[in-house]
């Protein structure tokens, strides 16, 4: 093997992400299938006879074997078949990607968001411990963690929709007067750009703007909180005592050495980040009218529709093993002492 | 036979005495803490008597006085159907509380379960118990509770199981831990060598040691758990709609915001705000009182 070390590092990690992907197969079959309650009656809707819904469930495959129908779920899922919606008619796959770009634009306006608040609060409450920056940290990490999602939401719509006017309705991602741009990204400011349309990206911006300020104040408590304690935790090691002793500058210290390590555990705790951000975006989601696939699965929850729920718990989890992934990626990237070892 | 007994008594009663020193000077040097137990105390009674203490019926419709600002006859205003909201959310506290403490109980008694086993064990046993809490964890959380409750349906007993569900990897894990760094202490080879069975060493020498930082875990546990069943019914699961619960009234009063009724909204939020909070505080406090080195 003459591939680099950190490529055959990174090709492990890929592979590790194989046990998990197999669980989620096996769990969202186990949802759909295993548990009490008959699909069958689901699919036939409520005005079904007896004969109907015995039609229904040979149709659907559900009177074979468990085995059997396991094998024809791998088949379906491997050919990107995740039914049809009994609600709108539609196949879901197709429904998921359509929506699958607002809800993405969401999420990680909301982290990367998160990210450039909660990193620096973290450094400054370490570098100032009882400071009024450090109070405010810590402020703002228990009210973080205490505050429902939906909660924050609704008031910062009250505050700044219907006191100040300075946000747009919360509903949806443009205002009625503008069309959705071409879609290229499925991000509608990035799309909207890449249109040249200024007014539209206003739009689009002014929309995003509440829903993903709610989802940040919710994720950047556990990064603050993290950084803090990895910060703190590195300044008072050796190497730092040796790095002042030997005359480094206060910034070299800080961000050349102090940062790159305590980024380390931090960039750990984004995959637990990843698991809260992904639930409270189907509530922010309810809040702001916001059409992604949270909005989706909460109607098809509302209509016992089981092919679109089961379809949006996979395409969830998918999204929250490749976002791991790429946080693992990233570690193994970044962590000096990985290249070593072996 | 009396001498012991002799002997014992005092020996209890001075070990109780210092606990309860110990539990004054954590509260005396922490106020926070003791606004903590203040909070929960308030809580608990709220959810015990509550339905007998508010002045109004919480299902109580009133087509005349609906929409109601605060004031001193409705102290929270009234909702769109003219029912009081300051009894709703009194009355509300009890099923709120209900459906996290029995959710985090099962979680608890199934997860020291499985994590003791797996922490004692070890080898397969262990390796099995540990792929099923990876594969509970390689979910978004709050997203597969959603996934049970629409596939077991749509019941507030299916909202506790699922709460339990998510909640179960955390205890599975930290009992494995507690008990894995017991397994062979010197207290455990004693009781194994005087005979005892492996599951009565288990159960009755290793586990009662590691119960310390799991009530610690239950209490900051059971925010989360309250912020993740009032989510759950925020969207339309679980609790039915007259019923009052701190998540629906919240989602009820959600589509009055943009009007400008904030009240409706308001004071559900902010009783569920207020106990995640309590419950949160409560754990620091209690950590205090379990392990004074973790103190922040």
């Amino acid at each position: 093997m003459t591939l680099p070390p950190k490529v055959r590092l990174v090709g492990r990690r890929l592979l590790q992400a194989a046990p998990a992907l197999a669980g989620i197969i096996i769990i969202t079959f186990v949802l759909t299938r295993a548990l009490p309650g008959d699909p069958a009656v689901y699919f036939a809707g409520p005005a079904a006879d007896e004969a109907s819904i015995a039609e229904i469930r040979k149709q659907l495959g559900l009177d074979r074997s468990l085995p059997v129908q396991f094998v024809s779920y791998l088949r379906d899922l491997a050919t990107g078949n995740l039914g049809t919606s009994i609600s709108t008619g539609q196949p879901v796959l197709t429904e998921i990607v359509t929506r699958l770009p607002a809800s993405l634009e969401l999420t990680l306006t909301a982290l990367l968001l998160a990210i450039a608040v909660a990193v620096p609060l973290g450094v400054l409450a370490a570098t100032r411990p009882d400071s009024w920056v450090d109070h405010l940290c810590r402020f703002v990490v228990t009210a973080g963690v205490s505050l429902p999602t939906f909660f924050t939401g609704l008031a910062l719509v009250y505050l700044f929709y219907y006191l100040l006017g300075w946000a747009p309705p919360p509903m949806g991602r443009l205002d009625i007067l503008f069309l959705p741009p071409d879609r290229v990204t499925g991000f509608y400011t990035i799309d909207s750009l890449l249109a040249g349309d200024i007014s539209a990206f206003g739009s689009a911006l002014a929309h995003l703007a509440l829903p993903a300020v709610t989802l940040a104040l919710f994720t950047l408590a556990p990064i603050a909180r993290m950084t803090r304690a990895a910060m703190l935790q590195v300044l008072g090691s050796d190497f730092i005592r040796t790095a002042r002793a030997a005359g480094l500058s206060r910034r070299t210290v800080l961000f050349g050495y102090a940062l790159r390590n305590a980024m380390l555990p931090v960039i750990t705790t984004l995959g637990m980040v990843f698991s809260f951000a992904l639930g409270a975006n189907v509530l922010v989601e309810k809040v702001f009218a916001w059409p992604g696939i949270g909005s989706y699965a909460i109607e098809a929850l509302v209509v016992s529709d089981y092919a679109a729920v089961q379809g949006f718990v996979l395409a969830m989890a998918l999204l929250f093993v490749a976002l791991n992934l790429l946080i693992d990626v990233i570690y193994t990237l970044v962590d000096p002492r990985l290249q070593l070892e072996e | 036979m009396t001498a012991t007994a002799d002997h014992s008594a005092p020996k209890a009663a001075s070990q109780r005495n210092s606990f309860w020193r110990h539990f004054r000077y954590v509260l005396a040097s922490n106020p926070v803490t003791a606004l903590a137990f203040a909070l929960f105390l308030l809580i608990v009674l709220a959810a015990v008597l509550g339905p007998a203490l508010v002045p109004y019926d919480p299902l109580a419709t009133n087509g005349a006085r609906a929409l109601q600002p605060p004031s001193w006859q409705h102290w929270f205003g009234t909702d769109h159907l003219g029912r009081d909201v300051f009894s709703r959310v009194v009355v509300a506290t009890r099923l709120d509380l209900t459906i996290s403490v029995a959710a985090v109980a099962l979680s608890f008694v199934a997860g020291s379960v499985i994590g003791s086993l797996a922490g004692y064990y070890g080898g397969w046993t262990d390796r099995i118990v540990g792929r099923g809490l990876d594969t509970i964890m390689a979910f978004p959380l709050f997203v597969l509770a959603m996934g049970i409750v629409a596939a077991a349906g749509n019941t507030i007993e299916n909202v506790i199981y699922a709460t339990a569900i998510i909640n179960l990897p955390f205890y599975a894990r930290m009992a494995r831990a507690e008990v894995n760094v017991r397994r062979n202490a010197g207290f455990v080879q004693a009781a194994k060598l005087s005979g005892n069975s492996d599951l009565r060493v288990l159960a009755m020498h290793i586990f009662p040691n590691s119960l310390p930082p799991m009530m610690v875990q239950i209490s900051l546990n059971m925010g989360w758990a309250i912020l993740n069943a009032a989510g759950l019914s925020f969207i339309g699961l679980g609790v039915r709609p007259p019923t009052p619960e701190w998540g629906i009234m919240v989602a009820e009063g959600a589509n009055f915001i943009v009007s400008g009724e904030w009240w409706l909204a308001l004071f559900p939020g902010a009783a569920l705000m207020l106990a995640v909070f309590t419950f949160n505080l409560l754990g620091d406090g209690l950590r205090d009182l379990v392990d004074p080195q973790r103190r922040t």
